[in-house]
């Protein structure tokens, strides 16, 4: 039994750096893993995203037809159709709904084995739903994209940094998304259920993230506060935006360094409240 | 090696006081236990449910922030410096898994190497022992949702020993189990703990466990010790007596006594016979009795330790 008996832990001396990031790595790889098993579930997940899509995008171009101009908000057709597909796209990436198992894992007390890690909580999470969000990238994503090309007059973009900014942008509204989502299923360790919380999110994310309709269809003095006070047009509506070329490029830029800065502070916020909660926590069950 | 010096726990529930009032009433999980284990003891953390083993082993992981007094593990303050102690121990929940669900059992030790940073080949030596001695290869492959309660607690004591902890703390780590998978569980943590170098702390209510597996007993009642030793001294302690059975053809005569010996149950019209032996040796009470009666049939039994247990949980 020797061998598997105490020895004591060689922690990669001297590079702590590429040791860290190597576990970064496989904890990402783990949240891909953990998404690839379910095959129907992604299938049945990208139909329901297409069949929505053909809804959004029809009510869409009717807005748009009555219009002044057919551009409502400053959007022409192709640029509304492909901020419908796209979106349908990236719904599953930046995974705005539907995760709960921070909330369940407080709720029945296993978040006791995520503490017993050397990781802190809010880092293997992260690294996990960046896993999520590229299996949501190669799977989800294209099937809706696909769908638009065939049946829509889609958008190509004119800019060079527009592709490059847009997947910026897209990776930092996962990051956004997953510090919301963080910090709502978090709520748990205060009320033991965040299903009220997460109630609210639905609803709230879903017509402020610009998913219901763009935000740009609101007044302008609306819209401005939307983006500088919450975080929640970074997580959709900012992508969108700067994929279809709506602003000139340094205000994209400008969009996105919101969207980074709103990213960083959700992430330290979650911290601290991971770290508030672990000292009053109570780990349910015996 | 682990140090709790009046240690507690207290949490506050809110009890119905009256139609829409409701108090505040703080209960102690843990009371003030004070407990010093030395490196590779095996102890046995027992008591009822409810009387505060878990939250003592969350305290001592740093999964709980304890009320008042001290506890440190390798001379770390679990809380403060819970990363930094998870490198070092290793846990076991029976109710929780620490796995992941959706993964292959294989490829969550695989992930395990890289959270914990162990070298590639002291994973790989460390993962062949367990697989040899636990007999994983059959469901490596398998997803951990699938597996058998038997086959996840195999699978549960690896990824808690694949880096190579110190300490092992096990919260009732054969609940559930048939007992093949007991035996099973039992002989590989008697074999880790005769390596000497892994200490072990062992919640159970399994007394088989303890029996099996720890040289020391610590009773736990109301967040409070109340006894700590071998399990011998527990039997000396409650005057636990072993007994001598014996069917005999002739009932005894009225009157009848054997030195060393008390009657304490007579059954079937005076045919079976118990005897509590008071330090006597049985032989020598086989022996007198032999000499006066005509015995069908005898047998020795120990004391059973949880009939002292029992009476130590209904004493608190």
């Amino acid at each position: 039994m020797d061998r598997i008996g105490a020895s004591v832990l060689t922690i990669s001396p001297g590079r702590p750096f590429r040791a860290s990031l190597t576990t970064f790595g496989a904890l990402v790889w783990s949240g891909f893993r953990r998404y690839a098993t379910y095959r129907q579930a992604t299938i049945a997940g990208s139909f329901t995203n297409i069949v929505f899509g053909f809804l959004r995008c029809y009510v869409l171009l009717a807005v748009a037809a009555g219009a002044v101009g057919n551009r409502p908000a400053g959007y022409d057709v192709e640029q509304l159709a492909t901020y419908v597909w796209v979106g349908q796209g990236l719904l599953a990436v930046t995974g705005m709904w539907g995760w709960a198992e921070l909330a369940d894992r407080i709720r029945t007390g296993d978040i006791a084995s995520d503490l017993l890690r050397p990781v802190p909580p809010v880092v293997s999470y992260l690294a996990a739903d960046l896993g999520r969000a590229l299996h949501g990238v190669l799977t989800r994503f294209l099937g809706p994209v696909l769908v638009g090309l065939l049946f829509f007059p889609l958008v190509t973009p004119q800019r060079w940094q527009t592709v490059p900014l847009f997947v910026l942008s897209v990776l930092l509204a996962v990051v956004g998304c997953f510090g919301c989502r963080f910090l709502i299923n978090a709520t748990a360790y205060w009320l033991q259920d965040a299903r009220g919380p997460q109630m609210l999110w639905t609803l709230g994310s879903g017509v402020l993230a610009g998913l219901y309709f763009p935000l740009r269809l609101l007044p302008e003095w609306l819209t401005v506060t939307l983006w500088v006070a919450t975080p929640l047009p970074g997580l959709l509506q900012t992508p969108l935006d700067v994929l279809v070329e709506r602003d000139p490029p340094a205000l994209q830029a400008g969009l996105v360094a919101l969207q980074a800065i709103w990213a960083v502070l959700l992430i330290w916020l979650a911290t601290v409240v991971q770290r508030r909660a672990e000292r009053k926590l109570v780990v349910q069950g015996g | 090696m682990i140090q709790m010096r009046e240690l507690r726990k207290d949490f506050t529930v809110r009890v119905k006081a009256g139609r829409l009032r409701r108090e505040k009433r703080t209960v102690s999980a843990v009371d003030g236990i004070d407990l010093t284990i030395e490196p590779g003891e095996m102890v046995g953390y027992i008591g009822p449910n409810g009387a505060g083993k878990s939250t003592t082993l969350k305290m001592l992981t740093g999964v709980l922030s304890p009320s008042s007094g001290e506890v440190s593990v390798f001379g770390l303050t679990p809380v403060p410096q819970r990363t930094r102690l998870a490198l070092r121990i290793g846990v076991v929940f029976g109710q929780r898994s620490q796995l992941w669900w959706d993964l292959p059992l294989g490829e969550s030790f695989r992930l395990l190497r890289h959270i914990y940073r162990v070298p590639a080949a002291e994973h790989e030596a460390r993962l062949r022992r367990c697989r040899g001695l636990l007999d994983l290869d059959a469901f490596l492959d398998t997803p951990v949702r699938q597996l058998s309660l038997g086959q996840r607690m195999r699978g549960e004591l690896t990824a808690a020993l694949l880096h190579g902890p110190r300490v092992l703390f096990l919260d009732e780590p054969t609940i559930g189990l048939d007992v093949v998978s007991k035996q099973a569980v039992r002989s590989f943590l008697a074999e880790l703990g005769a390596s000497g170098d892994v200490t072990l702390v062992l919640t159970t209510h399994d007394l088989a466990d303890i029996e099996r597996l720890c040289d020391r007993l610590v009773v736990i009642d109301h967040g409070r010790v109340v006894h700590d030793g071998t399990i011998e001294a527990l039997h000396a302690r409650y005057g636990s007596r072993r007994s001598l059975v014996v069917e005999l053809d002739e009932p005894l005569p009225p009157g009848f006594t054997l030195p060393g010996a008390s009657v304490t149950g007579v059954e079937a019209d005076g045919h079976r016979v118990t005897f509590a032996l008071d330090g006597s040796s049985s032989g020598a009470a086989v022996a007198a009795l032999v000499a006066v009666a005509s015995v069908r049939d005898l047998s020795v039994v120990e004391p059973d330790i949880e009939d002292v247990v029992a009476r130590l949980y209904q004493a608190g």
